[in-house]
């Protein structure tokens, strides 16, 4: 994927994620992540290369076709993108009502999706008299109320204080634990290695580690290259340590 | 069920973008109202110059000597084989004799006898092509002097110095009255859809929220059409209560007055008030769709 300004966006990141997996994506802003969040969305288009979501190249899809492919994914943002004139309830509906579900529909699964996340109290609330973790909780709870088979999270808790973050990390494996394939970029690297599951990082648009059960980095490599980049720093200063 | 949703969605976007609706709105109403005045002005002011235009004619005196059939027989040429002819009236010489009689009496009493031709008076199709129906009626001979294309006929006359004069300031007046409303048709468009895209603008980001969720295009805009639709009636409907205010505070009590107001051509209210609000209701609904566009291409 590279951008019309000749910067690379991508460059070589090939990698597979089988259905029902949960997945971490790592690595310093720049290095890819979103990239690759927007063009599974269908935002962007790849300038070469193929995508595949379940067997289904992206790259043929017609424009009227997108509305109905990301119906099957649910996305979830660092900074939430609700709804603002909308209560928690109305933003999910909406989600369910674009797709064409009817009103007993909505009714009978609002609640559901809403009690999952535990925010069935908010339930007539609009976004700003919320706290940053229930928008992201509304912002989750709407990214799921379909039920997709995948799930997008970009930094879902890159706005969030520890502990909220754990709870967002929870309700989204949670939804893994439902059957649903789930893929989160973030920088969050406590969460990472507490959770151990598989990692892909990425520098420069490039994967450079694929792990099954990986830590956020490997810590000596990271501890050894923070030395040198203080050495260097105090080099560059002309004096020692 | 889906048009009640979209209604829905419309009228709730309505009440909470309550300010740009409103600035639309009254866009919409000031544009209506100065069209709705401007209209039947321009009307009045076509209509006074076609009626000027209406006097242009040509005269065509026949010989005094001219029999009976001698008049049928430039009638028929004048109705059926001439060019550019519009309206042939015959006034025979005791009709003139009556008329001019009739405006001034002692010049005729003196006169005694009847000097007065047997006249067509003709009107051309087109009050410009006054010139060609001269023309055909009376050709000009290669040496410069004008026949007559029957010898019944005495003399073509076209009355010249008026019928230029009249010809050419009406054409002005008709065609700047045509750029003036053009000018003005294209600011309404302008305006309108510049406000409606102000307020789009504004919600741009709740467009790129459906789009994320998988509404498609039109999912997305027939609650923007359909609000589009309500603001221009709205803006239309109160125009045209303003308007007819006007009309009757203002202009019914001066129309006894006015020629120019009681022309027969201004002032068809019904058609102006259908006029306003269709166009009203259409630019604004196509300006929130047509502008929508530029925010759908996620």
């Amino acid at each position: 994927m590279h951008y019309p300004a000749g910067d690379i966006g991508l460059d070589g990141a090939t990698f597979n994620v089988r259905g029902g997996e949960f997945v971490f994506m790592v690595g310093s802003t720049g290095s890819g992540k979103s990239t690759i969040m927007n063009l599974l969305i269908k935002e962007r288009e790849p300038s070469s290369g193929t995508i595949r979501v379940a067997g289904r190249p992206l790259e043929t899809m017609e424009r009227s076709k997108i509305p109905y492919y990301r119906r099957n994914i649910g996305v979830v943002f660092q900074d939430f993108k609700l709804l603002p004139n909308r209560t928690v309830h109305d933003n999910i509906a909406y989600a369910l009502s674009a797709t064409g579900a009817t009103r007993k529909e909505i009714r009978a699964k609002v609640p559901d999706v809403l009690r999952l996340t535990g925010l069935s109290t908010k339930l007539h609330n609009y976004p700003d008299q919320l706290s940053g973790g229930e928008k992201q909780r509304v912002s989750v709870a709407r990214a799921f109320v379909n039920h997709p088979p995948l799930l997008l999270a970009d930094e879902p808790t890159g706005n969030l204080d520890p502990h909220t973050s754990l709870g967002i990390m929870q309700l989204l494996y949670r939804i893994y634990r439902t059957g649903t394939t789930v893929l989160v970029a973030t920088h969050d690297s406590h969460m990472v290695d507490r959770m151990r599951r598989r990692v892909i990082e990425l520098r420069g648009g490039s994967i450079i580690r694929d792990e099954a059960s990986g830590l956020y980095a490997q810590r000596e490599q990271t501890t050894d290259e923070f030395g040198d980049l203080l050495d260097n720093a105090y080099h560059d200063l002309g004096r020692n340590p | 069920m889906r048009f009640t949703f979209f209604l829905r969605e419309a009228t709730r976007s309505l009440r909470r973008n309550a300010v740009p609706s409103f600035a639309a709105m009254a866009s919409v109403l000031v544009t209506m109202l100065v069209l709705g005045v401007f209209i039947p002005m321009v009307q009045a002011t076509t209509g006074a110059a076609n009626e000027v235009r209406a006097k242009v004619l040509v005269d065509v005196f026949l010989k005094s000597s001219a029999t009976d059939a001698a008049v049928e027989r430039v009638r028929k040429v004048l109705t059926q084989d001439t060019k550019y002819v519009g309206n042939v009236t015959y006034v025979s010489k005791a009709e003139a004799y009556a008329r001019e009689k009739k405006q001034n009496p002692e010049a005729y009493a003196l006169l005694g006898s009847n000097p007065l031709p047997d006249t067509f008076r003709v009107t051309p199709d087109e009050a410009g092509n006054v010139g060609k129906l001269r023309d055909e009626l009376s050709p000009l001979t290669a040496s410069g002097e004008r026949t007559v294309v029957d010898p019944a006929i005495d003399e073509v006359k076209n009355r010249r110095e008026e019928t230029t004069k009249i010809l050419s300031a009406t054409k002005v007046v008709k065609l700047s009255m045509a750029f003036l409303a053009l000018l003005l048709v294209l600011a309404s468009v302008l305006l309108i859809s510049n406000t409606i895209r102000l307020s789009l603008f504004a919600r741009r980001r709740e467009v790129e929220v459906m789009k994320l969720v998988g509404a498609t295009d039109w999912f997305i805009r027939w609650p923007f059409v359909i609000e589009g639709i309500i603001v221009g009636a709205m803006g239309g409907v109160m125009a045209i209560a303003l308007l007819l205010v006007g009309k009757v505070a203002f202009i019914d009590p001066l129309k006894s007055d006015f020629s120019l107001i009681a022309a027969p051509e201004t002032l068809n209210f019904g058609v102006l008030i259908a006029v306003l609000l269709v166009a009203s209701v259409a630019v604004s609904a196509a300006g929130s769709g047509l502008s929508l566009r530029r925010f759908l291409r996620v």
